[in-house]
């Protein structure tokens, strides 16, 4: 998979010269984010409820036993801002979303449609990678705000009803804010920001050499989503010890 | 981006253009000569190579040695796309699936911002006129046949206003009615703004019926070039058993 980061980072610096053209590809930015809206919102909000939840559940019985039962919000508060909703998010959307960029962009470039465009002196990076990359990385860290709230909602659900935790919500959100600032949700969206160029420029960039036929464009979805992953992973670890102290 | 309306053909030539992919050697050394404003019909067997060598003509494909000149320069040259406007009809149509037949034939003048949306509308309407599609104007591609797909493709190419437009077996997937509607609409773009055509098609009727000149391709060479009398008496077996005998069109093999 490693051949094609040149690629990928070339691809993405040329969408960063066509930067001064995405207000005339306004129209097309506003379309993919609503699709990727449309498409996600409801399912990162289940994605994240539940892991706020199973994190109150693993920690907050443990911590409640030693009597530090303030701790769980905080626990709960900064794990799902800083890494979870990010990292979980990110690796959703390149499922779901990625993999759809990569198919329909493959497709194209199988089916001559990418050959139209350059026959009409239509650039397929303007056309179609800048509006994909821009989209993605507006609605992303969108999208991780809403992961964040819910996830935190989530924690505080649980660490309420939990038999063996047993914390009421006003607690949990005091111990909450006692220890997550602005800052370390901050940090979150910025990785999720980085993410989402990532899960673009790989996606579309694995569309843009899509061969073959039918299988080719199924290869090139699969290649797409779990190299996007991968790097997210490798990425997050990177943007966590060099970026976030 | 605006380029000015210049209703004249440009002249095209080819020299030495080889091109290879993976091991086969695809074209062996075309060299063609076309004049402005004729129609230059090209024939061959299947697989001889027309696909790749119209997708050279129009800069789609780099060559491996040659060159490509348009009206003497060079078609790699930064300016040519925005100083010739060049079309080419595929061979699949290559209609955009995610647009409408509308916005696909309007595409050009929409993305390149050419024409007010109403005027855009106007055109639109009148190319599939053309055609023989205005009713399908808000159809999506993957609801039309083959031979409609065709027929878009070819208003989408006469929407750029061509100087030079390149057909890959327009009528492959027509029938015969059709055919001749689509060659009446070459020879009339001929007659009222000089396109040069360069049409690739295995349909005799149509290419002794609008050629100026033919010429035979056969394994990435081309084996004669004249007017289609010539090309008739030419005295070559295999180009005599091509345009004669049991000439079966080939079956719409893939140029993907
Ligand atoms: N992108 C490509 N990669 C590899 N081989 C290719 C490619 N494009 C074409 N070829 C090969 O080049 C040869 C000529 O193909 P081409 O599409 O030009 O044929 P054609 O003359 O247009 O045939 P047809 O009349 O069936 O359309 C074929 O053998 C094909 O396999
Ligand atoms: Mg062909």
């Amino acid at each position: 998979m490693f051949q094609n980061i040149g690629e990928i980072v070339l691809l993405f610096w040329r969408t960063l010269c066509a930067l001064p053209f995405a207000w005339r590809q306004r129209q097309k930015v506003f379309d993919q984010f609503f699709e990727i809206g449309n498409a996600s919102l409801l399912m990162v909000c289940v994605l994240s409820f539940f892991i706020g939840a199973v994190i109150a559940l693993q920690t907050g019985p443990v911590l409640v036993e030693r009597g530090l039962a303030s701790a769980v919000g905080g626990i709960v508060g900064i794990s799902v801002a800083k890494e979870l909703a990010p990292v979980m998010m990110a690796i959703l959307i390149a499922g779901r979303i990625g993999s759809a960029m990569a198919a329909e962009i493959g497709s194209m470039r199988v089916y001559q449609e990418i050959d139209a465009l350059r026959t009409m002196n239509i650039n397929p990076i303007h056309y179609l990678v800048l509006p994909r990359v821009l989209a993605i990385a507006i609605a992303l860290p969108l999208l991780v705000v809403f992961a964040i709230l819910v996830g935190w909602f989530g924690g505080a659900v649980v660490a309420a009803t939990n038999g063996r935790i047993g914390i009421p919500f006003q607690a949990f959100f005091d111990g909450l804010r006692d220890i997550v600032d602005l800052k370390d949700v901050a940090n979150g969206l910025f990785k999720s920001f980085c993410f989402a160029v990532i899960i673009g420029a790989v996606s579309c960039h694995q569309g843009l050499v899509t061969i073959g036929g039918p299988r080719g464009i199924g290869r090139s979805v699969t290649k797409a989503v779990v190299n996007s992953i991968v790097l997210i992973v490798i990425f997050d670890y990177i943007l966590t010890r060099f970026l976030l102290k | 981006m605006n380029p000015p309306v210049n209703n004249t053909g440009v002249s095209l030539q080819v020299r030495g253009l080889r091109k290879s992919f993976g091991g086969q050697e695809v074209l062996r050394g075309v060299d063609l000569d076309v004049r402005p404003g004729e129609i230059f019909v090209i024939m061959g067997p299947s697989g001889s190579g027309k696909s790749v060598l119209l997708k050279h003509l129009i800069g789609l494909e780099s060559p491996d040695a040659g060159e490509i000149l348009i009206n003497g320069e060079s078609i790699e040259s930064a300016d040519i796309a925005a100083k010739y406007r060049m079309a080419l009809v595929f061979q699949s149509g290559a209609l955009l699936n995610s647009l409408t037949v509308g916005e696909n034939v309007g595409l050009y003048l929409t993305e390149h911002r050419l024409k007010s949306p109403a005027e855009i509308e106007r055109i639109v309407a009148e190319q599939l006129e053309t055609v023989g599609l205005a009713e399908a104007v808000n159809k999506m591609p993957a609801e039309l046949s083959g031979g409609m797909k065709k027929r878009a493709a070819i208003a989408r190419a006469l929407v750029i206003d061509p100087q030079l437009i390149l057909y890959d077996e327009p009528t492959s997937e027509l029938d015969p009615l059709s055919a001749v509607v689509i060659g009446d609409e070459i020879l009339e773009l001929k007659r009222k703004i000089h396109v040069t055509s360069v049409v690739v098609s295995h349909d005799r009727d149509l290419a002794f019926g609008v050629a100026d000149r033919i010429a035979i391709i056969h394994e990435g060479r081309i084996l004669t070039v004249g007017t289609p009398d010539e090309v008739k008496r030419f005295n070559d077996p295999l180009i005599q058993r091509f345009l004669h005998a049991d000439f079966k069109r080939d079956p719409q093999s893939k140029t993907l």
